[in-house]
C-alpha cells in the first residue's frame, strides 16, 4: 500500500531539495527532530547528527559519500526507550537493515521514529572521502551524485563494502527518496511505504505522482553490477581461506584490539567475553601451548575471535563494512564475515534487515529440521 | 597415519549421553580412550564458541550429544544445539575443517550400546580424516 510522491528540485540542487524537506517536517511539527548526516562545521567529515531546529539544516547532507560510522548504533540510543514523540532518522540501507536487526535483538523499539532513506549510491572509505572532499565538501557530494548517477567510474574507488553491495533500496522503510530514474523537470520520487511514512508526506504537503517510468529498470541495472562485483569478492574471500594457515595468514595483523566489534552495528553484547577475563589465560598456560608446538603466535585466540563472533554474529550481518574501515592494519574483516554471512543466512532462508517479522534464526527453531546435522554416518564418498 | 590418535572433545548433556556413558561403563563395555568427555546440564548450553575454542586448541573432533527429540530435560534445548551445530557447519568448512569433525548425536540415558559404537565409530572415521590442520598450525 505504498504510494508515490514527488519532491521539486530547484536548479538541480538535490542536497537543497532534501534540507528543505528535513526542515518542512520541523517546521511543521511532524517531527520533533531529525536524525541525519551532517558535515561538520570545523572538519571535512560527516557525522550523524540530531537536528532539532529547522535553522539548523544547513550543513545537512545524506547523500555526502562519507561513512564514517553505521548509525544504526545511534539511532537505537535514541529508540532505546519511548520518548513521547515522533522523530525521523535518515539513513543508508545497511544502517536500517541493521537497526532492523536491533529492534529484533530488542535494542530498539520501531514504534517512534519514522525511517527515511534515499537511493544509496555508495561512500569511500574514511581517508579517501577526505581527499575526495576537498576544500568544499557539499560541491563534492554534488560531483559524486551527479557522476554517479552518469554511470562514471570514481577515483579513488568507493569502499570494497559499497562496491558490492545489492541494497542502493532498503526493503524496509517508513519512506523512500529515490535518486534513479527522475524524470525531465529533476523532481525526486518519494514512496510512502507505510502507515506512518504517509501520515509524515500527507503532513508535508508532497504532491502524488506516478512512479518514474525508468527508475526500476534503472535501479534494476546498478544492482546487477553490483551483484557481479560482490560475487567475484565471494569467490576471491572463499579461496583465501580456504584452509587454516590460509586463515591464519589473512589475519595476520590482528592485533586483537577488537576494533572491528566496537565499529559492528550488530555486536551489541554490553559485555563482550573477549573483554573479559575469561580468555586471560594462566601464564603457564602459554608456556604449554609454546612446548607443545615449539613456538606460540602472541596474541593468541585471533582466530577463535573472529570465528567466535561469526558464531555470534553472522546471521545479522547487513555487511556494511564498517569492521575494514575501523581495522588499524587494514585487513579486509568485512569480505570474510559477509562471505561467511551469506552462507549462514541462507542455512535458515533468512536475511539481515529484510523484515521485522521475520524471528532472528538463533532465537526460535522447529521441531522437525536440519536431519542432516544429525547422526554420524559417513557421507557418500560420490564427487 | 598408523600412530594417529585423535583427540575427541565431547560435550555431552547431564540427563542423557553422560548418564548412557556412564551405563556403557558399569557394563563393562570398552570404547577407545580418545574421547574427552566434558559434562553439561543440556546441550542448550553448548556456546558455539566452546566448539570453536575445542577445534582449534587441539581437538580432531567435537561431539555434542544429547537427549532424543521430545526427551530433553529442559523440554527443548536440543533443538536449540540443533540450530547452533547446523550454523558451525555453514561457519566452519570454510576455514578448512572438514564437516565431519563435528558431530551431533542424541544418546539416551539406556543407550549404553550405542554410546559405545559411537565412540568406535567417530574414531575410525577420525582415524581416515587425519590430524586436524588446527594442531600443526602455530598461529591461531
Amino acid at each position: 500500500m505504498s504510494s508515490t510522491h514527488r519532491l521539486e528540485v530547484k536548479n538541480g540542487d538535490i542536497v537543497g531539495a532534501l534540507r528543505t524537506l528535513l526542515q518542512a517536517a520541523l517546521s511543521k511539527e511532524a517531527v520533533r527532530a531529525v536524525l541525519a548526516p551532517r558535515h561538520l562545521p570545523m572538519k571535512a567529515m560527516v557525522m550523524p547528527a540530531l537536528v532539532a531546529r529547522a535553522d539548523q539544516m544547513d550543513g545537512v547532507d545524506p547523500l555526502a559519500p562519507c561513512f564514517p560510522m553505521n548509525a544504526a548504533r545511534i539511532a537505537s540510543r535514541l529508540a532505546r526507550k519511548p520518548m513521547g514523540v515522533r522523530w525521523a532518522a535518515v539513513l543508508r540501507p545497511c544502517e536500517i537493515r541493521a537497526f532492523v536487526e536491533l529492534v529484533k535483538l530488542k535494542q530498539a523499539r520501531m514504534d517512534e521514529v519514522i525511517l527515511i532513506s534515499v537511493d544509496c549510491l555508495g561512500a569511500f572509505q574514511n581517508k579517501d572521502y577526505i581527499r575526495f572532499a576537498g576544500a568544499d565538501p557539499p560541491a563534492a557530494t554534488v560531483e559524486f551524485v551527479r557522476r554517479t548517477l552518469a554511470g562514471e567510474s570514481l577515483q579513488p574507488e568507493l569502499a570494497p563494502a559499497c562496491r558490492a553491495c545489492e541494497f542502493p533500496v532498503p526493503p524496509q522503510a517508513d519512506v523512500h527518496i529515490g535518486l534513479f530514474g527522475g524524470d525531465a523537470e529533476g523532481a525526486l520520487p518519494v514512496e510512502a511505504r507505510s502507515a506512518a511514512g504517509r501520515e509524515l508526506v500527507d503532513a508535508l504537503g508532497l504532491a502524488p505522482a506516478e512512479a518514474p517510468a525508468a527508475r526500476q529498470a534503472a535501479v534494476d541495472a546498478f544492482v546487477a553490477r553490483r551483484r557481479a562485483t560482490r560475487d567475484e569478492m565471494f569467490a576471491r574471500t572463499l579461496a583465501a581461506i580456504d584452509g587454516i594457515d590460509k586463515t591464519a595468514a589473512y589475519f595476520a595483523n590482528c592485533i586483537n584490539c577488537y576494533n572491528c566489534r566496537v565499529a559492528c552495528p550488530v555486536c551489541y553484547c554490553k559485555e563482550c567475553v573477549f573483554v573479559t577475563d575469561v580468555f586471560n589465560h594462566e601464564p603457564a598456560q602459554y608456556l604449554e601451548w609454546a612446548g607443545r608446538k615449539g613456538a606460540l603466535k602472541m596474541p593468541t585466540d585471533t582466530l577463535f575471535y573472529h570465528l567466535t563472533r561469526l558464531a555470534h554474529m553472522s546471521t545479522a550481518c547487513v555487511g556494511c563494512g564498517q569492521c575494514s574501515n575501523a581495522c588499524p592494519n587494514d585487513i579486509p574483516v568485512m569480505e570474510v564475515f559477509r562471505t561467511v554471512a551469506r552462507h549462514t543466512q541462507q542455512a535458515f532462508g533468512y536475511e539481515a534487515g529484510r523484515n521485522l517479522e521475520e524471528a532472528s534464526p538463533l532465537s526460535v527453531f522447529n521441531e522437525s529440521e536440519f536431519p542432516e546435522v544429525v547422526g554420524i554416518s559417513r557421507r557418500s564418498a560420490a564427487g | 597415519m598408523q600412530d594417529f590418535e585423535p583427540t575427541i572433545v565431547a560435550f555431552v548433556c547431564n540427563w542423557c549421553t553422560y548418564t548412557a556413558a556412564d551405563l556403557a561403563g558399569t557394563s563393562r563395555l570398552s570404547y577407545p580412550k580418545n574421547v574427552r568427555m566434558i559434562r553439561v546440564m543440556c546441550t542448550g548450553m553448548v556456546d558455539p564458541q566452546y566448539v570453536i575454542k575445542a577445534l582449534l586448541q587441539g581437538a580432531d573432533g567435537v561431539l555434542v550429544s544429547g537427549c532424543h527429540p521430545g526427551d530433553c530435560h529442559y523440554i527443548n534445548g536440543n533443538f536449540k544445539a540443533r540450530r547452533r551445530i547446523k550454523l558451525l557447519k555453514e561457519i566452519l568448512p570454510r576455514f578448512g575443517f572438514e564437516e565431519e569433525r563435528l558431530r551431533l548425536t542424541w544418546i539416551g540415558a539406556s543407550d549404553g550400546i550405542r554410546f559405545a559404537e559411537i565412540m568406535r565409530e567417530l574414531v575410525v572415521q577420525l582415524k581416515a580424516l587425519g590430524p586436524s590442520q588446527a594442531n600443526l598450525a602455530m598461529a591461531i
